[in-house]
């Protein structure tokens, strides 16, 4: 019993959160979408919030959530303007957003504003680094800790840079637009670009054992839901969000039972989640309609030829190849090249995928890159030629965090000595 | 929003004799474009950088040098002000400018009174 009423429990508590999420971020995007002030309207909505997550799992949720957040809201700015009144221009916004909460009735009809914040937090004036981390606080209500910790770097750290940001967007007046059809494309690519960054920090904990990097691949999944909803004729979007639950579905096989690393080709295909794999495949289809192809449809396309092992068909690796010449026709990235020559090494032998690895020795880009001294050791070891490739494997050792990865490089490594002469 | 599109480039690049050529007509052409618009709110071309003195007051002594505040590859040669909606705008306006594809327009909202 004891059990059942905790798990209804945790399950209302999950459901306030979903919904006080949701609202939240269209809240904050409503209130500043006319002042430009994030920061104010993140003022006036943080106790509200924070109110509903406690109230919300024991009175259940309100009828109209948004509705009962302004109301708590309004109280907060009619206060917090009073405060700034003498002191600066900020009382103007703070009394124009308590008048904008007051205008919407029950809050069942305020607009749907997300997508020009994203879009504004994602604008090319604003540092590249702190796009996703500012898309997750505004549209999510995500703290800076949170965020951080994701990030690698600390709280404070992470807190100067999303309030220096908010401010550029005040004090430069970076509208809350839709781009024109000129800008799109790229200004597009930009949040795109952002949610998935927020994807790969919560995705490459492969051990899982942070639950607050974990969550993040599930917030920013949700954030591409989104986009993928509010721009449902963008096939990038739509590929986006194929590419991030193609990961996704993976997250159970990507560790051994004792926490180990497990790389894709030893994953056992019976964990992926077959529901999730088959939902990312009919949005991928979805985009393809469309006819225009894009780097994130090609990437979840990659992941799709992977995915294909969880209903009992090898790779097509043929095919996978022809993906990353496309993929490398669009954005000349040497990992994309990387991927590359590893297929062509299953296509063609280890010998002709290390001799696609060549052109690709001495560049700068990757000189730092775990995978790829992981990628040279494997194929060297393959090409029999274990002393370079047991100093590969301790370059890529020495460049890796993790420590479950490491082992797995460390076990390769060691795996060597019986074909060394 | 009032803007100020501060003109970067380098004057080593462009004589002032030349200035009188293509270069001037490409910035009369462009300012016409900003009045047809609407949003010109002020703007003028700086003389070179040598032409320039800094003078700082510190312990209440006057010190001028010689010469721009920062030495730079690329000189602070002239500005527009413009009255625009928000930065898209400014930024739209600024990539439009001659001096854009010489140098580089730095793009600053300008303090609210």
């Amino acid at each position: 019993m004891g059990d059942v009423t905790q798990a209804a429990g945790s399950a209302a508590r999950a459901a306030a959160e979903r919904v006080a999420r949701q609202s939240y971020g269209k809240l904050v995007a409503f209130l500043a979408a006319r002042t430009r002030d994030i920061a104010g309207a993140e003022d006036a909505l943080s106790e509200a919030f924070a109110a509903a997550l406690a109230q919300w799992p024991g009175s259940g949720i309100p009828a109209s959530p948004e509705g009962w957040l302004l109301t708590v809201a309004r109280r907060r700015l009619t206060d917090l303007a009073r405060h700034h009144k003498a002191r600066d221009g900020a009382a103007d916004h703070l009394s124009l957003m308590a008048q904008e909460a007051g205008s919407v009735g029950d809050g069942s009809d305020i607009p749907d504003d997300r997508l020009r914040l994203m879009f504004a937090c994602a604008h090319p004036a604003i540092d590249r680094p702190v796009r996703g981390a500012l898309i997750l606080q505004t549209v999510l209500g995500l703290d800076a800790a949170t965020i951080a910790a994701s990030a690698l770097v600390p709280p404070a750290t992470m807190g100067q840079r999303l309030v220096r940001a908010k401010a550029k967007i005040r004090q430069a007046g970076i509208a809350f637009t839709m781009p024109d059809r000129v800008d799109m494309p790229a200004r597009l690519d930009a949040v795109l670009e952002a949610v998935y960054a927020a994807f790969t920090q919560g995705w490459s904990d492969p051990t899982g054992m942070d639950q607050r990097r974990s969550g993040l691949a599930e917030e920013a999944i949700w954030l591409g839901r989104l986009v993928a909803t509010l721009l449902p004729d963008e096939p990038e979007a739509l590929g986006l969000l194929a590419l991030m639950l193609h990961l996704e579905a993976r997250r159970a096989a990507r560790r051994d039972a004792g926490g180990g690393y497990v790389p894709l080709d030893r994953q056992d295909p019976a964990l992926w989640d077959a529901a999730m794999i088959r939902q990312a495949e009919d949005i991928l289809l979805g985009a393809s309609h469309t006819g225009r192809i894009g780097r994130y449809q090609l990437e979840a396309a990659v992941q799709s030829a992977h995915a294909i092992r969880r209903f009992g068909h090898a790779p097509d690796w043929p095919m996978l190849e022809q993906l990353y010449d496309a993929l490398l026709a669009i954005t000349r990235s040497p990992v994309v090249g990387l991927n590359r020559a590893m297929v062509v090494a299953r296509t063609r032998g280890p010998e002709a995928g290390l001799a696609d690895l060549e052109p690709l020795h001495g560049d700068a880009r990757l000189a730092g890159y775990q995978p790829y001294w992981a990628a040279r050791a494997e194929l060297l070891g393959r090409c029999a030629r274990p002393d370079e490739a047991r100093s590969a494997y301790d370059r890529a050792i020495a460049l890796e965090d993790d420590a479950g990865v490491r082992a797995f490089l460390r076990s390769r490594r060691d795996g060597l000595d019986g074909g060394a002469a | 929003m009032k803007y100020m599109l501060i003109i970067y480039r380098d004057e080593a690049a462009f004589p002032d004799s030349r200035m009188a050529g293509d270069h001037s007509a490409a910035y009369i052409a462009y300012t016409e474009a900003l009045k047809a618009a609407g949003v010109l709110a002020g703007g003028d071309r700086l003389q070179s950088s040598h032409t320039a003195s800094t003078v700082r007051v510190e312990g209440g002594e006057t010190q001028v040098l010689d010469g721009p505040y920062a030495d730079t590859k690329e000189q602070f040669g002239g500005f527009y002000i413009l009255d625009v909606p928000d930065l898209d705008a400014a930024l739209k306006w600024a990539a439009k400018c001659p001096g854009a594809a010489q140098g580089a327009i730095e793009v600053r909202p300008m303090w609210v009174m």
